[in-house]
C-alpha cells in the first residue's frame, strides 16, 4: 500500500508531467487561457489516461514483451519494438470508444468535455504516461496509480496555470513578450515551484 | 539541380526556419523537446531523428494522399509516422546506445509532436511528394535551430561545456566558472525559450499576438504604447 501512495505522491508532484517533463505543452499553451476550459481539458487528461495507461500495461504485458506470448505456445519472440505503435493505436481506439460511450450515456459530460477529446489523442501526456510505464516495468496495480496520478499532475498544472493567465492579461507586459513569452517564463517559475517538491525522499 | 532547387522548394525551406518558425510562432512541438535540451548531443540527435521523421513521413504521406479516404487519414497518418518513429529508434538503440538511454521516451514521443502532425495534415495532404519532403526537412530544421540555441546556452551555462569538451574552466577543477545549477534543471528551457521569443518579437513585430486587453495610457505619461 505504501509503495502505491508514494508513487502517486511521485507522480502528482515530484515528476509532474507537465512541468518536470514539459509533456502536452502544445495543449498546455493553446488551452490554458480559461480556467473553466483548462480545467474541462485537465479532467478529459485525466480520465484518458486512468484508462490508456493500464490498457497499454495490459496489452504490453501479454502480447509484447519477451516471451509474453508463451501462453500460447510461442516462445522466444520479442516483439517489444512494436510497443509505439501498439500505444498510439489504443490509445486513439480507446478515445474513440470512449467519445462514443459518453455520447450514448453522458451527454451533458459529452458537450463538456466532447471537444477536447480528439485534441488528447495527439497529446504527448497521454502516450508519455504509457512510454514511461513501459520503460520503468510497471506491474498492473502500479500503473493504475501511476495513471490517475500523472493525469492529476497534469490537470493540476493547466488549471493553474490558467489562473495565472486569466489576471496576468491585466498586467502591462512588454509588447514583444506578451501571449507566448510570458507563457514560458510564467511556467517556467512555476516549473521552479514544483522543483521544491523534488527534494523528498519516497 | 535546378528542377530540385526551384523557387516553391526554396520558398518551403527557408521560411520556416525564421518567418514562421514552428516553435516561437507555431507554438508547435515543445512538447517531448525541451527535456533534451540540457546536451548539445542529445539535442542534435533529436533534431536530427524529428528532421528525419518528419520529411520522410511528409512524403510517404504525401505519395499516397489521393488514395486515403478522409474520415481515417489522422489514423492513416499516425501508422505512418509512428512506423518511422519505430524505424529511427531501433536505429539508435543499434548504434547510439547511450544517447537512446538518455533520450529515453522523447524518442517514441516525436510519434505525438505536433510538428510532424501539423505538417503531414497542412501540407504533405495538398501538395507533391517532393515539395513536401522540403517542407518536412525545412521545419524540422527550423526546430533544430530552437533546440540548439536553448542547449548552447543551458549546456555551456550549466556545466562549462559544448557538445562534451570543456570551455569554460570550472571552480572546482580551479578554473573560474562557477556553474549556474538552474540551467540543468527543467525551468530553465521555458525561460530560455520565452527570451528567444522576445527577442524574435522585438526584431520581427509583425509576429507579436494580437492584445487581447490593453492598459489605458495615462494623459502623456510612459506606460501604454500608441
Amino acid at each position: 500500500m505504501e509503495n502505491y501512495i508514494s508513487l502517486f505522491v511521485k507522480a502528482v508532484f515530484i515528476e509532474n508531467l507537465a512541468l518536470s517533463f514539459f509533456l502536452g505543452m502544445c495543449t498546455f499553451i493553446a488551452v490554458s487561457k480559461k480556467i473553466s476550459t483548462a480545467m474541462g481539458l485537465g479532467i478529459a487528461v485525466m480520465v484518458v489516461q486512468a484508462i490508456t495507461v493500464p490498457a497499454n500495461n495490459v496489452v504490453y504485458h501479454a502480447l509484447l514483451k519477451e516471451d509474453a506470448l508463451s501462453w500460447i505456445g510461442i516462445t522466444g519472440v520479442d516483439l517489444s519494438f512494436l510497443a509505439l505503435l501498439s500505444c498510439i493505436g489504443m490509445i486513439a481506439a480507446l478515445v474513440q470508444i470512449l467519445e462514443m460511450i459518453l455520447d450514448k450515456f453522458f451527454p451533458a459530460l459529452y458537450h463538456a468535455l466532447g471537444v477536447f477529446l480528439p485534441l488528447i489523442t495527439v497529446n504527448c501526456a497521454i502516450l508519455g504516461g504509457s512510454l514511461f510505464m513501459i520503460e520503468r516495468d510497471y506491474n498492473f496495480g502500479e500503473s493504475v496509480t501511476y495513471g490517475v496520478g500523472s493525469g492529476l499532475g497534469w490537470a493540476l498544472a493547466i488549471t493553474v496555470m490558467a489562473g495565472v493567465r486569466e489576471k496576468l492579461k491585466y498586467s502591462d507586459i512588454p509588447a514583444g513578450l506578451q501571449g507566448l513569452g510570458i507563457t514560458f517564463i510564467t511556467a517556467g517559475l512555476m516549473s521552479l515551484g514544483f522543483m521544491a517538491f523534488s527534494g523528498i525522499q519516497l | 539541380m535546378s528542377a530540385i532547387l526551384n523557387d516553391e522548394t526554396k520558398k518551403v525551406l527557408v521560411t520556416p526556419l525564421v518567418n514562421d518558425n514552428p516553435i516561437t510562432l507555431q507554438v508547435l512541438g515543445i512538447c517531448s523537446a525541451l527535456a533534451v535540451t540540457s546536451q548539445m548531443s542529445t539535442s542534435l540527435i533529436m533534431a536530427l531523428a524529428l528532421t528525419l521523421v518528419t520529411a520522410c513521413s511528409s512524403a510517404a504521406i504525401s505519395a499516397i494522399r489521393n488514395h486515403i479516404p478522409s474520415s481515417i487519414r489522422i489514423i492513416v497518418q499516425m501508422t505512418i509516422i509512428a512506423s518511422m518513429v519505430i524505424v529511427v529508434d531501433q536505429i539508435l538503440k543499434a548504434f547510439a546506445y547511450d544517447v537512446s538511454k538518455q533520450l529515453s521516451v522523447f524518442v517514441g514521443l516525436i510519434i505525438t509532436n505536433c510538428i510532424v502532425m501539423g505538417r503531414a495534415e497542412g501540407y504533405a495532404m495538398k501538395n507533391p511528394p517532393l515539395e513536401s519532403f522540403m517542407d518536412g526537412i525545412g521545419n524540422g530544421l527550423g526546430y533544430s535551430l530552437i533546440l540548439v540555441i536553448v542547449a548552447f546556452f543551458r549546456e555551456i551555462l550549466g556545466s562549462g561545456k559544448l557538445l562534451g569538451i570543456e570551455v569554460f574552466k570550472l571552480v572546482k577543477d580551479g578554473g573560474w566558472y562557477d556553474p549556474n545549477g538552474l540551467m540543468l534543471l527543467p525551468p530553465s528551457a521555458f525561460f530560455i525559450i520565452g527570451l528567444i521569443i522576445w527577442g524574435m518579437r522585438q526584431w520581427k513585430p509583425s509576429q507579436a499576438e494580437k492584445v487581447e486587453y490593453k492598459i489605458m495610457s495615462i494623459a502623456h505619461g510612459e506606460g501604454g504604447h500608441h
